[in-house]
């Protein structure tokens, strides 16, 4: 019997050589994708268009590593978009009306989100809420209050620093945005790997009766998931700020399809269990490396959308066949 | 019954086996029209399995049925249904936001012009709910109706069937007595009306009023037939069990007496339980027996956090331990491994090791800082202590039932806790693996560790208990010592 249990699964595969945690089907993708966009373009392989990609990915880098919790534990938060916009206005508006100074002013934006990121993680885990119904409440309630907090004007005009994190390049290649990015996905890679805590998250997404019979905390850690999730989406807010320069209420609209869409495409399951960092930053690279080419090869924004969809689609497919055949 | 009727069904040498595992040996019945047939026997003894066949959900290996004089093997449900049979499940199986009337014809609506005629359904479905006497109005909505109630919409749905046969699978196991004695009014109105039933129940006291006939099972046989009259209990008992004990079981040592663990007034917060304590000693593996719905699971999982309770007490080496969760209980070393485990013991889709780490994380992880290799190289010690055959790389999707179950004493017992509480520790598991964790009990009470066993197999409790609590629905029946406890005293408290 033993013998029999090696033959079966001996040679470790590639994605555990790489740990990359089934997401080697998504990683073929990107490269795939990124050869054919070498050949059909002049300037999608040039380091200049490479740390274009970059730059345009910190938002939707940042918030998909939240999701990833939140996939993993079996969850879901529509809530995202909307509480990037509460950071930004609440952030915008101490600084800009009541004259704070500005690294106060973020920490604060900061706490707002993960207050909010409480209230959902409290709906699910006490009231019973289900996550879909208690973060699609969170969504409409961010952006109401985002928009009440100026009537819906955006606000312009921050000190000069703040818009240069997102431009000065350090040492010719490294913005503060993408270095922040870069840490807080090593954050979240290391959190996943290598802590109780982030083990915990598979017990729980895996089977959450299992996971409380082995003596984990189900609605301390559900409850935090939400905070982290919602506090990285207010993080997000506060880069796109500095990218833009300006804040407004109607930012981030749309964009927890965009992050759920990344960790989907890592190979996170929804239904919980599966999925890691590293399969989500693939996604976003994916998702990144196909707005940037499709906006190289002139393919208009609706083109654009259709193109996503049936990315997302197959990518979930394929997923799906390569683990009833294995 | 002065003239002699042929049967409406009659079974005849029906067996089943999965495998080589036969559960069915040989099985004769037969049950005539307006008769009450009660089928009897201990968990595992076949009645289900009976009940599936007659109702077309098992096929049977071999051996053939009559039903109403013509040859009759349903290859599934439909096509019993259609001949005239009708099960009442144990779990009801209506639709709560629907009405009655829906629910009694629902995926066969009466219809006019294409549409559903609410007028007719409503109609019909009063009609029988007049048969059965019950004075509900057709179009109420399912939901808040009194489980004895939505039991008697099953049958008047199995009736809207012209079901000529009913079997009722455990109908009172929810009921309390006033509802009892509505449902067998309605049983013995059937019975006028001709419709044979056969009805499964362990409850001896009722059977003996509502049964023309008792049949008792045994290990998937059929060991006696019991006409209506004054069959002691005693003796339905007797046939019930009676098997040879002490076989497979390993020697186990005597235990001293200082109490290390108590449980005193503990009354369940979901009301499965009330009122039960009792003492464990040192090194004593104590036995908690009952028939299925009794409250013994509900009890091991309030006493280790995971149900809530509502009063009473926990004391481990004379310290309150009562338990606000599973985390707080594996904390003061009482441990639960509990009697699903697939859908409570492991996560099916994840490694043997990580399945072993999750709860062990502060062994593996004092820092909370944790490796793939502290992980692995934990659960690769642990693997070998128990003797699981496999490796920690493996899913634990990919092995057998006995393996399974001890990856998951494994992983509960890796961190030596002070009570081990086992809740069906055996079930669906071969009898090597089965040995093998019976000297993993012994081993356990040899350190000094209480032990105790939850099982639906009586051979099993008595083979390894030095004591046996025995419940009967969700009171504590009694308490037997090694000496008094056999297969009969078990039952008659079990049954009382």
């Amino acid at each position: 019997m033993i013998s029999v249990a090696r033959g079966r699964t001996s040679s470790p595969s590639v994605s555990s050589l790489f740990s990359l945690g089934g997401a080697t089907g998504p990683l073929i993708g990107l490269l795939l994708l990124c050869a054919f966009l070498s050949f059909a373009t002049d300037s999608f392989f040039t380091a200049r268009n490479l740390l274009n990609v970059l730059d345009q990915i910190t938002v939707l880098g940042i918030m998909a590593v939240g999701m990833t919790f939140v996939i993993l534990i079996g969850g879901i938060d529509l809530s995202v978009g909307s509480i990037l916009a509460l950071s930004m206005m609440v952030m915008g508006y101490l600084s800009n009306e009541l004259g704070m100074a500005l690294p106060l002013a973020i920490v604060i934006a900061l706490f707002a989100s993960a207050a909010a990121g409480a209230v959902t993680g409290l709906l699910i885990t006490e009231f019973s809420v289900p996550a879909f119904i208690s973060t699609l409440a969170m969504m409409s309630v961010a952006r109401g209050l985002a928009n009440m907090i100026t009537d819906g004007q955006q606000i312009v005009g921050f000190p000069g620093w703040f818009n240069l994190l997102a431009i000065i390049r350090h040492g010719g290649f490294l913005t503060v945005t993408v270095g922040l990015m870069l840490i807080v996905f090593a954050a979240g890679w290391i959190f996943l790997r290598n802590t109780t805590g982030g083990r915990c998250l598979y017990a729980i997404g895996g089977n959450q009766e299992v996971a409380r019979l082995a003596g984990i905390n189900v609605r301390l850690s559900t409850i935090l998931v939400y905070i982290t999730s919602a506090v990285l989406s207010g993080l997000a807010g506060i880069v796109l700020a500095a990218r833009l320069d300006s804040v407004q209420p109607s930012s981030g609209v749309s964009y927890e399809l965009d992050t759920i869409a990344a960790v989907v495409i890592g190979g996170a399951s929804l239904s919980g269990g599966t999925g890691g960092i590293a399969g989500t930053v693939i996604g976003v690279l994916v998702i990144g490396v196909l707005r940037n080419g499709l906006n190289l090869l002139g393919v208009s924004p609706f083109t654009q959308q259709v193109v996503i969809g049936v990315v997302i689609a197959l990518a979930v497919a394929a997923e799906v066949l390569k683990k009833k055949k294995g | 019954m002065a003239e002699v009727k042929s049967p409406i069904l009659s079974l005849r040498q029906i067996k089943k086996s999965y495998g080589p595992l036969q559960i069915l040996h040989g099985i004769d019945l037969d049950i005539h029209e307006g008769e009450v047939v009660a089928l009897l026997g201990e968990n595992g003894a076949g009645k289900s399995t009976v009940s599936n066949i007659i109702c077309g959900t098992i096929r049977p290996s071999s051996g053939s049925m009559t039903w109403r004089g013509a040859e009759y093997a349903p290859a599934n449900p439909r096509e019993a249904i259609d001949s005239g049979l009708g099960l009442i499940h144990q779990e009801l199986r209506l639709l709560p936001h629907l009405t009655i009337a829906e629910n009694v014809f629902v995926g066969r609506w009466p219809k006019s012009r294409g549409q559903i005629d609410r007028k007719a359904m409503e109609r019909k479905a009063q009609e029988q709910l007049e048969r059965l006497g019950l004075d509900l109005p057709a179009n109420r909505k399912v939901e808040g109706l009194s489980t004895a109630n939505q039991q008697l919409v099953e049958i008047a749905k199995a009736l809207t069937l012209n079901a000529r046969l009913l079997i009722l699978d455990e109908p009172t196991a929810a009921l309390g007595d006033a509802e009892t004695e509505l449902l067998f009014k309605q049983i013995d109105r059937l019975r006028a009306d001709g419709v044979g039933i056969i009805y499964i129940s362990h409850r001896l006291e009722e059977i003996r009023r509502i049964a023309d006939r008792i049949v008792v099972m045994r290990d998937g046989a059929k060991v006696q037939e019991f006409d209506k009259g004054d069959v002691p209990v005693r003796t339905i008992v007797e046939s019930m069990v009676g098997r040879e004990l002490g076989r497979m079981f390993p020697h186990f040592p005597p235990v001293g007496d200082d109490v290390t663990f108590e449980v005193k007034d503990l009354t369940s917060a979901l009301d499965a339980f009330h009122d039960v304590s009792f003492k464990v000693h040192k090194g004593e593996v104590f036995g908690i027996a009952g028939l299925v719905g009794a409250g013994r699971t509900e009890l091991v999982r309030a006493i280790t956090g995971a149900d809530p309770i509502s009063a009473g007490s926990i004391y481990l080496d004379g310290k309150d331990v009562t338990p606000r969760s599973p985390g707080q209980s594996i904390r003061n070393g009482i441990v639960l491994v509990p009697e699903d485990r697939k859908l409570q013991g492991l996560v099916l889709e994840h490694s043997i090791s990580e399945n072993i780490g999750y709860a062990n994380m502060k062994a593996v992880a004092p820092k909370k800082w944790v490796s793939k290799k502290a992980i692995d190289s934990f659960a690769a010690a642990n693997i070998h202590r128990f003797g699981v055959k496999g490796q920690g790389h493996q899913n634990a999707d990919e092995m057998s039932g006995g393996n399974q179950q001890k990856v998951v004493l494994a992983k509960w017992l890796a961190t030596d806790p002070k009570v081990v509480v086992l809740d069906e520790p055996t079930r669906g598991i071969d009898v090597g693996a089965r040995s093998s964790i019976y000297d993993i009990i012994v081993e356990l009470s040899a350190k000094g560790i209480c032990v105790i066993v939850v099982s639906s197999d009586l051979e099993e409790v008595l083979g390894v208990s030095n004591r046996i609590l025995v419940m009967a629905e969700g009171r504590q029946a009694g308490i037997l010592d090694r000496a008094n406890a056999n297969d009969v005293s078990v039952m008659e408290l079990a049954t009382s």
